[in-house]
């Protein structure tokens, strides 16, 4: 079969599109613990040595009522440090008077708000594929802390985000949800939780009422954690936390039980106004639980203890007399329930460690093991005899002492058993990432090995697709894979994904495989045979490579290589300016060659000689006493008689990499992107921040008009005689443009007018007058659309993604638009990018394969790097940085790859068209 | 080819150590040595011998390059407290590029690969002299520009900027100025592929070319969260640089003495 290579290479990237996403499904296993429906169990009863216990039953609530105010993205030095002290002068003043215990509780990365919320009501960790379904919050069904206050009977109200209605849609028995998609809008948000406070404290219909502030959470977002607007809206919230404590107070005096009041924030905020990765900042968030029954030492404020996130669901079930959530990984406050009598509390104790025994049973294999179970076993012997004792109606010193001894050991049986939980991450789904994986490569390989051929000439090659598919290799294989999955499939004991798709697409993707392998040996025994009469050609060539060539070689080489350290990926904005920069001064330095010593000067004697003769007279100049840039003045100043414009061309190329290299400086301190230098000062923040920022835009948007209409004018002067498309494919670039100055934020405007500046630049004084071959273009204008992505102050990192680009011109949250906006506000750099290189090498029209040459470089250079990253997060699975560092990478990568393929499918489309009209 | 008398090269060597007291002694007594052992190479200049014996004068030279730059090291901390490489990193990138500026411009004076031009005066001397300080400085100030272009900060750690700026130019610059003159013409010469005219032309574009790249290299380490010490801009970049500049001098006898069968070089 014959193809063209641009074609090829789309059907190729669009595989491994398949194939990725087959990896991705394997590796975000959806549900980390299987969903079995609850079935309520038993309590389990007191231990007791000999004797039966006559408490079998759960242990009645401590808290009469419970009021969670969660205020999204609370800090804990918002609370704890010198804001909290400035701005929350209640807080400060339970605190310091011994009503409330507070933590700094860690949340686990992701941090972002649903994931966030599921931790604290269910007690797990949920995993970083939650980060996605963030966007379309589904009903939460694993066992949780409202599930059960709702088949307890308790009534729970909700205000604020509606994210929790999404996850319990029938569980309260009043709400109103707030959206969080609207981050500009910080007063509305809140007012519209605290206007129901008034009339629901004075009521009694309810036992559980949560609010959850959305406004500190936007303010982070536009403005950063030092903005001034952040003190006032600690202030509202220290006021609205005063109000209830007041009401719960009042009507404290004539209840039997005390009220608890939680102030808690789901994720921090990092340096720069963003969540979602696991920076210090980003982790802590503060825990404040206030009710009357703590009764501390006044003066002596301790420094708040470092608890986990997940503790809260345990502490707030014992706490209102509930079973805690089967999957909870948390162990109790213990300084919660420490006023309470000895037996209680050890039953407390013993209820939890149970629950996690059990938990660590159904995931661990070998728990008996497990240094927590050990402890438990021992904790729960001596509980036995403890109750035997007690029983017996012994209350001396020893009963005391045994008592304190058996809440330690609970208390540290707690710790190992909740620690060793919380190790266990997700299960890895390793059948689909091995066929994933191998989808990825076999399409690398393949994209490889037909380098030489599709970057030949006529751009066009034979591929042995149906003699190979109709081998005995290709039905051998089949027939093997198929086996292989039969066994694998009715031996694991984990669902996986592949196993759960019908059988007729699961023999599909073992063909594809199969039919893969087969071109590859194919073509893999072709180049054997024709190895050596190329061979001489391919020494021929390689000496022939230039410095640009190498440094592209390398420069793609050193990338995939630094994928493997997490600082790499944290900071692969980095490489990216650093290739760039390379790369413009090599092209800096051929510029400098290309006039100055003119083009052949390894084989033309003539070029040679004459700079000798320069040489020569530079000597005698020199020997005269007269400065060799005089010399090289009066010398340019005669050539510049006859060709004066030639000249001044000459000057603006050679000066155009320096011009780019200040530009990408300058642009490179707009976002500080990363993780190490993230505290520097962004110059784009400075934008952001008074009335400069409206002028600033104004005047951008002004320039890119002007900009794409003189494109547009000069697209129809000077190609209208070429042909329509190059002038529609301008006008594409165009519209795109304009998109990208509507969706960008304010102060990235900079980066797109750079963006067209540098591309006009380098077109009209670098790739044009040095005559670039289509393959050398389009790994620049690759190289120089990643490093657009982080120049627009993107990351791999879920923090810097800008969802609300997604919401501009919308009323309200439609899924697709959304997810397009999103994406393509995301990946502007690379899309602009790409698609001035459509445009560019159309409207060059010297070969009529360079597009399908281009194609086949773009899909190559993507995929590079995609199927090296695949295997090593295979390898780095159990990374301590998997899910904070490597995992958003890899669904980056993932979506990059997913607009690579649009992009190829694109342009052959552009091609073929091409083909056709002429 | 000019030789040398003993004596020259004595009277040099004394001025030598008058200049830099006796940190120095030890320094010009190998500069001594050296000179002895390249003198009866020196002597025999005809046919393939003299490029033997130039290859092995380079040799000479470029060892006594690195002894030298491994003696800053720990030399220094016989006469200064606490001096070390990496805490006092600032001090030794001065000696360090002192001491390397002045090994080259003596050594390339005493073994004098290119003769220049018979008629000089002591006012030529000067100007070139002047004109070549300039060319060093402009050459600082460019290589500062390049390495705030790839990202190092604008306004704080500027020493520290400056001073890798320094020592690049000193490893890569002032050799050039030493062998070529302030001579543009002659630099862009060498630096074409073909260019080079003498095995020091070619021992020129390796060293320099290796120092480029081991800043290059060396600024690879600086994302990495190990929080080493010599990760502190501009350590691993210095650092980088001078192993480049050492490889270069130790590789470039080793290619021309391996390459020298095909290295034939046209007469001036």
């Amino acid at each position: 079969m014959r193809l063209g290579s641009g074609v090829f290479a789309a059907c190729c990237v669009v595989i491994q599109v398949l194939g990725v996403a087959v990896f991705l499904r394997g590796f975000f296993p959806v549900s980390l613990r299987p969903v079995s429906q609850v079935q309520p169990q038993p309590p389990a009863p007191e231990p007791a040595a000999g004797t039966s216990s006559n408490w079998t039953q759960l242990p009645p609530a401590i808290f009469r009522k419970v009021i969670i105010m969660l205020v999204d993205a609370l800090r804990d030095d918002f609370v704890f440090g010198s804001k909290g002290v400035q701005f929350m002068p209640y807080t400060k003043y339970l605190m310091e008077k011994g009503f409330a215990h507070n933590f700094i509780a860690e949340a686990k990365p992701p941090t972002v708000t649903m994931p966030r919320i599921k931790a604290l009501m269910t007690g797990s960790i949920p995993g970083f594929i939650d980060v996605v379904m963030n966007f379309n919050s589904p009903v939460l069904l694993e066992d949780n802390l409202i599930g059960q206050a709702k088949a307890a009977g308790k009534r729970v109200i909700f205000y604020g985000d509606d994210t929790w209605i999404k996850l319990f849609p029938k569980h309260f028995v009043e709400y109103d949800g707030t959206t969080s998609f609207f981050v500009p809008d910080f007063k509305e948000v809140d007012d519209n939780v605290t206007r129901h406070l008034d009339t629901v404290l004075k009521r009694e219909d309810w036992d559980i009422l949560i609010l959850h502030y959305l406004g500190l959470d936007h303010i982070g977002h536009l403005t950063g954690p030092h903005s001034s607007l952040i003190g006032p809206k600690l202030k509202e919230m220290d006021y609205i936390l005063k109000k209830i404590h007041i009401s719960l107070l009042s009507k404290e005096k004539e209840a039997s039980l005390p009220h608890l009041l939680v102030l808690c924030g789901d994720h921090g905020m990092s340096e720069a106004g963003g969540h979602g990765a696991s920076s210090v900042e980003e982790v802590s968030t503060p825990l404040l639980l206030i009710s009357s029954a703590f009764h501390r030492k006044m003066g002596n404020l301790q420094p708040p203890k470092h608890v986990q996130q997940t503790d809260l669901a345990a502490t707030l079930a014992v706490g209102l007399g509930l079973p805690i959530p089967k999957n909870s990984v948390g162990s109790i406050l213990y300084p919660v329930v420490e006023k309470r009598t000895m037996r209680e509390q050890l039953r407390f104790l013993h209820l939890n460690s149970v629950q996690l025994s059990r938990l660590l049973q159904e995931n661990v294999p070998m728990y008996e093991k497990d240094p927590g179970f050990q402890q438990f076993k021992v904790s729960e012997k001596l509980h036995g005899n403890w109750i035997k004792l007690y029983l017996e109606g012994n209350n001396s010193e020893v009963l005391l002492n045994l008592g304190k001894k058996v809440l330690k050991q609970y208390l540290d049986a707690l710790k190992t058993l909740s620690m060793s939980l919380s190790k266990q991450v997700a299960q890895y789904d390793m059948y689909s990432m091995m066929v994933g994986a191998i989808i990825v490569l076999e399409i690398t390989i393949l994209l490889l090995l037909s380098t030489p051929k599709a970057l030949c000439q006529n751009a066009a090659f034979e591929i042995p697709l149906s003699s190979s598919s109709f081998s005995l290799l290709f039905y051998l294989m089949v027939l093997i894979l198929s086996a292989v999955h039969v066994i694998i499939c009715t031996s694991a004991e984990r669902t996986c994904f592949l196993c759960s798709i019908s059988w007729l697409m699961a023999v599909g993707v073992m063909m594809l495989i199969s039919a893969l392998l087969c071109v590859i040996v194919a073509l893999l025994t072709k180049t054997f045979e024709n190895v050596r009469p190329s061979a001489q050609n391919l020494a021929a060539s390689s000496s022939g490579w230039s410095e640009l060539d190498l440094l592209i070689l390398f420069g793609t080489l050193g990338h995939v290589l630094s994928l493997g350290a997490s600082s790499f990926i944290e900071e692969e904005h980095q490489t990216w300016y650093f290739l760039i920069n390379t790369l413009c001064l090599a092209l800096g330095h051929e510029v400098f060659r290309n006039h100055f010593l003119g083009k052949d000067l390894d084989h033309n004697l003539a070029v040679e000689q004459n700079i000798k003769k320069n040489a020569k007279n530079v000597l005698q100049y020199k020997n005269d006493y007269v400065d060799v840039p005089e010399t090289s003045k009066i010398y340019k100043a005669s050539s510049s008689m006859e060709l004066l414009p030639k000249v001044y061309e000459k000057w603006l190329q050679l000066a155009s990499p320096w011009f780019i290299l200040i530009c990408c400086r300058l642009l490179r301190t707009l976002n500080q992107t990363g993780v190490q230098w993230a505290h520097r000062l962004d110059f784009g923040h400075w934008l952001t921040r008074g009335i400069i920022e409206a002028r600033f835009v104004y005047v951008f948007v002004l320039g890119i008009l002007f900009t794409g209409i003189k494109d547009l004018l000069k697209s129809q002067i000077i190609f209208a005689d070429v042909s329509i498309k190059s002038l529609g494919l301008w006008d594409i670039y165009n519209g795109l443009v304009l998109l990208a100055a509507l969706l960008l934020r304010p102060h990235n405007l900079p980066v797109l007018v750079f963006s067209l500046l540098i591309q006009a630049v380098m077109t009209k004084f670098i790739w044009k007058p040095l005559k670039h071959d289509a393959a050398q273009v389009t790994i620049m204008h690759y190289w120089f659309g990643q490093a657009f992505f982080y120049f627009q102050g993107n990351s791999n990192n879920i923090a810097t993604l800008d969802i609300s680009a997604g919401f501009v011109g919308l009323e309200s949250f439609i899924e697709v638009p959304a997810l397009f906006l999103t994406v393509f506000a995301t990946y502007i750099g690379p899309i602009l990018w790409a698609i001035h290189l459509l445009s560019f090498l159309s409207s060059e029209n010297n070969r009529s394969s360079a597009i399908s040459h281009a194609s086949f470089c773009y899909a190559l250079i993507c995929s590079i790097p995609v199927s090296a990253y695949i295997i090593l997060v295979t390898s780095l699975r159990y990374h301590l940085f998997i899910w904070s560092v490597f995992s958003p990478k890899l669904l980056y990568e993932g979506v990059h790859l997913f607009i690579t393929a649009t992009i190829c499918v694109f342009f052959i489309v552009m091609d073929q068209t091409n083909l056709i009209k002429p | 080819m000019k030789i040398l008398r003993p004596k020259d090269v004595k009277t040099k060597g004394m001025r030598q150590i008058n200049v830099r007291g006796g940190s120095q002694r030890v320094l010009a007594l190998c500069l001594l040595f050296v000179h002895f052992e390249s003198l009866p190479y020196g002597e025999r200049l005809q046919g393939s011998t003299m490029k033997d014996a130039d290859i092995k004068r380079l040799f000479y030279v470029h060892i006594f390059c690195i002894v030298s730059i491994i003696l800053t090291t720990f030399i220094p901390s016989f006469f200064l407290e606490d001096f070390s490489v990496l805490e006092t990193h600032l001090t030794w990138l001065c000696i360090c590029s002192m001491c390397v500026a002045i090994i080259n411009v003596v050594l390339y004076l005493q073994v004098k690969p290119n003769p220049s031009s018979k008629r000089s005066s002591i006012f030529h001397k000067i100007s070139r002299l002047l004109k070549s300080c300039v060319y060093f400085f402009i050459s600082c100030l460019l290589f500062h520009a390049i390495i705030v272009l790839y990202g190092a900060p604008l306004i704080e750690l500027m020493l520290e900027t400056f001073l890798f700026a320094v020592i690049l130019s000193t490893f890569t610059t002032l050799p050039c100025l030493c062998l070529l003159g302030p001579n543009i013409k002659a630099w862009l010469r060498v630096f074409t592929r073909n260019g080079a005219t003498s095995i020091w032309d070619n021992s020129l574009q390796i060293t320099t070319m290796s120092s480029v790249i081991g800043a290059w290299l060396g600024a690879f380490p600086i994302p990495l969260d190990w929080e080493r010490p010599w990760q502190v801009w501009p350590i691993s970049c210095t650092l980088g640089a001078t192993f480049g500049y050492m490889a270069g001098l130790l590789i470039s006898p080793v290619w021309i003495y391996r390459n020298r069968k095909q290295l034939t070089y046209k007469s001036r």
